[in-house]
């Protein structure tokens, strides 16, 4: 059970290791930085401190109530991020994969458009530009 | 009362500092973003389209006509693009 907002990168096989017995099934998600235009030379991400870990920590004791998972992971990374870099992670433990999958496509979720992080996307000349949020993401939750 | 506004991303950007401190009567969210807006030009074009706008209330979301009873910290943001 843990939530972590950091600038450094992290190893998503490391964060494998250490969810014990009760846990027959561990899913991951790891988003990276994705360039759809060839142009862009990564992203500048801003939270809100205190705010963003108290978010990820409610939204994970929520996912494990919900889907009575043995634990869970979740790390997400702020400041400046090179194209192919990982931005974010979830783990999601359990007794079973079912709730395992669900879990983690829930945290995913929420924390898309209820974690308090901006993006802001760097182009060829230095310039950036404000992410603006998708209406998929917030319809998305509609599905919990 | 005194109360400690944050602000993030473009919002931070057009009102050009991250945080103030303001002395206020207003009851609501939204009293408190109306007097925000006429403070000055940035501020008005922050707050221009309030459709664009999230809140927190001492770090938990909030919708506009939520009171702000005792709070000590609001922040005002845009739709969050984590993930």
């Amino acid at each position: 059970m843990s939530a972590r907002v950091q600038t450094q990168a992290f190893d998503s096989g490391a964060e494998l290791l250490g969810f014990g017995d009760g846990a027959g099934a561990v899913v991951t998600f790891t988003g990276f930085v994705r360039d759809d235009t060839g142009q862009m030379r990564g992203l500048e991400i801003e939270h809100y401190p205190g705010m963003t870990e108290r978010a990820l920590n409610d939204y994970g004791a929520e996912a494990a109530r919900r889907f009575d998972l043995t634990d869970w992971r979740i790390i997400h990374r702020h400041g400046r991020l090179d194209v192919g870099e990982p931005i974010m992670m979830v783990a999601t433990a359990a007794r079973h994969r079912r709730a395992a999958f669900e879990a983690a496509d829930y945290l995913m979720d929420w924390l898309k458009s209820r974690a308090p992080f901006w993006k802001r996307e760097i182009g060829p000349d230095g310039s950036s530009e404000w992410v603006d949020a998708k209406d998929s993401d917030e319809a998305a939750l509609n599905r919990w | 009362m005194t109360i400690e506004v944050l602000y993030f991303a473009w919002l931070r950007e057009r009102i050009g500092q991250p945080r103030e401190q303001i002395e206020t009567s207003a009851a609501t969210v939204r009293e408190l973003v109306t007097e925000l807006a006429a403070r000055d030009e940035w501020h008005a074009a922050a707050f221009a389209d309030m459709a664009a706008v999230r809140c927190a209330l001492d770090q938990q979301l909030v919708d506009l006509d939520s009171p702000l009873g005792n709070a000590r910290e609001v922040a005002f943001f845009p739709p969050m693009t984590g993930g």
